[in-house]
């Protein structure tokens, strides 16, 4: 069955494989995730797509060891995921479903690359996909 | 400021079956007026806080139809701290002689669930779970933790100092002494901090009576030097927040409790006790410096030896903080100042503060990244 995103725009598959879309503004060169409508540093109204980089390293991170209330559709049958920010070199650092079922793999400073993950299912059993980032060299 | 503490009132803090969160305010105010001696004429004018328990100003219903201006106010944690600078602000102006400001809640079992719009992100944040409060602090300890060098025993040594001090306070919830061994071992929540950790939704109300400072004032009378409320600026590090800029600055923690320091020209190492928002152990340590009561990395060595112990030299959530009252998210940020004038006036009881302490701080910390600080005097 076809997967689904649930990112939207946000997330973009090029021929170098997944990016996230955020946002670059032209006047103080800001950049954000997602893309905004305006800077929220100098409030400047233009604000040009920009693909952001795919690898980074881990600046901080959780696991999430409880199933969340509604909105959150992920998998009925629970299993602990990783949450942590990515620093993106000089550009933002991201939110982001890490792909770790416990803290064992995860270090702050780690290398880890963009992935798209297959996160829960709608009613119907179709897959539902979102970003994450791995751990360079983890076992997937 | 020329604005003094003349009561307090709270209905205590956990689950109260039966008893709505308004309800609870109207007890709370009921008391406070009564501490000071007032009636509901007596009031001038009103702000109120709650985030989930109805619309503050209907309370009016229960009080008294006496037409007075009545504020409804609402930010995430720090609502407490918003009310009393409204309810401040209106005396200062020469707005109103006697203010009140209270706040109440009662909030389902769980950690909060939130709406992603109502918070301006896109609706995956919610979906793909990564929109929950916890995992903010677990982020930002962990972080802080290598930065600093704090260590796992510190997380389980603020728990269990927070149900020492509520086990000597009749109005908390969770009164039962714990182990550092039983909060270190219990459930996993959001790695690094356990359940135990973790301060949790609940009930409670609070209100304060403020009234003008008069020539004379009785010599214990509790004066608030300062209050001081902020939003976050470009760079801070927030909850609910998809990215973080490349560039980091202060947090609104920091901000406002310099600018309640500044307008009070009180020191913070002139502090005598201080309540800090302790949503979870590892927000009470990072609280501590971010409000400037110590340095960056000092809190190891100080919750080691004891100093943040009610009869330490820098007693840090002397009620029992969030993590043994709960957090009814309207009320909380009052908790802190009606355990303050208790302090000040001596009268804490069992977790009275020894050596007549003069300078008390509150802090309050809340989503989106806004925070509240108050000073309070004898």
């Amino acid at each position: 069955m076809q997967a689904v995103s649930v990112v939207g725009d946000d997330l973009r598959e090029t021929s170098d494989g997944p990016r996230l879309v955020g946002g670059r503004c032209r006047a103080c060169g800001a950049v954000a995730f997602p893309r905004p409508a305006s800077c929220a540093r100098c409030t400047g109204s233009d604000v040009d797509e920009h693909l952001l980089a795919d690898r980074g390293s881990l600046w901080t991170f959780t696991v999430q060891n409880f199933l969340p209330k509604a909105p959150y559709d992920g998998w009925a049958e629970f299993t602990p995921y990783g949450v942590g920010y990515v620093e993106l070199d000089g550009e933002v650092l991201v939110e982001s479903r890490l792909l770790a079922s416990s803290a064992a793999g995860l270090r702050i400073g780690a290398a880890v690359h963009l992935v798209v993950e297959e996160y829960g299912a709608d009613a119907s059993g179709t897959p539902l996909t979102t970003f994450a980032f791995a751990v360079d060299g983890a076992p997937a | 400021m020329s604005v003094s503490i003349a009561g307090i009132g709270m209905h205590p803090f956990g689950r109260t079956e039966g008893v709505s969160g308004m309800q609870q305010g109207v007890v709370a105010v009921r008391a406070a007026l009564r501490d000071a001696g007032l009636t509901w004429d007596d009031v001038d004018f009103a702000a109120g806080g709650s985030e989930a328990a109805g619309n503050p100003d209907t309370m009016v219903s229960a009080l008294g139809l006496t037409g007075i201006p009545f504020i409804n106010v609402k930010n995430g944690c720090a609502t407490g701290g918003s009310a009393l600078t409204v309810a401040a602000a209106a005396i200062e102006s020469g707005q109103a002689e006697v203010a009140v400001a209270l706040g109440f809640d009662k909030h389902p079992r769980g950690a909060f669930n939130e709406d992603p719009a109502r918070w301006g992100l896109p609706e995956w944040y919610g979906r793909t779970g990564m929109m929950l409060t916890t995992q903010f602090f677990a982020m930002k300890i962990q972080r802080y933790m290598h930065d600093y060098g704090i260590s796992d025993a510190a997380l389980a040594k603020v728990a269990v100092k927070a149900f020492e001090n509520g086990a000597l306070n009749e109005n908390a919830w969770r009164r039962a002494p714990l182990t550092e061994a039983e909060v270190a071992g219990s459930r996993m929540i959001n790695h690094p901090l356990t359940q135990y950790m973790y301060c949790s939704p609940g009930e409670g109300a609070v209100a304060v009576v403020l009234r003008r400072t008069s020539q004379g004032a009785a010599s214990r009378e509790v004066k608030l030097a300062s209050v001081a409320f902020r939003t976050r600026r470009f760079g801070s590090f927030e909850v609910f927040s998809p990215h973080l800029a490349a560039e980091r600055v202060d947090g609104p923690t920091v901000d406002a409790a310099a600018a309640c320091f500044e307008a009070a020209g009180i020191d913070p190492a002139d502090v005598d006790l201080a309540q800090v928002q302790d949503t979870e152990s590892g927000a009470e340590i990072m609280h501590m410096a971010e409000t400037g009561l110590c340095a960056h990395g000092d809190q190891e060595k100080l919750i080691a030896d004891g100093s943040t112990r009610i009869d330490g030299s820098l007693p840090i959530n002397t009620d029992g903080g969030c993590l043994a009252n709960g957090e009814p998210v309207g009320a909380s940020g009052l908790r802190q100042v009606y355990e303050n004038v208790l302090q000040l006036r001596g009268d804490a009881g069992p977790r009275q503060v020894p050596g007549s302490p003069k300078v008390a701080f509150t802090h309050v910390y809340g989503a989106p990244g806004v925070s509240a600080c108050t000073l309070l005097t004898v």
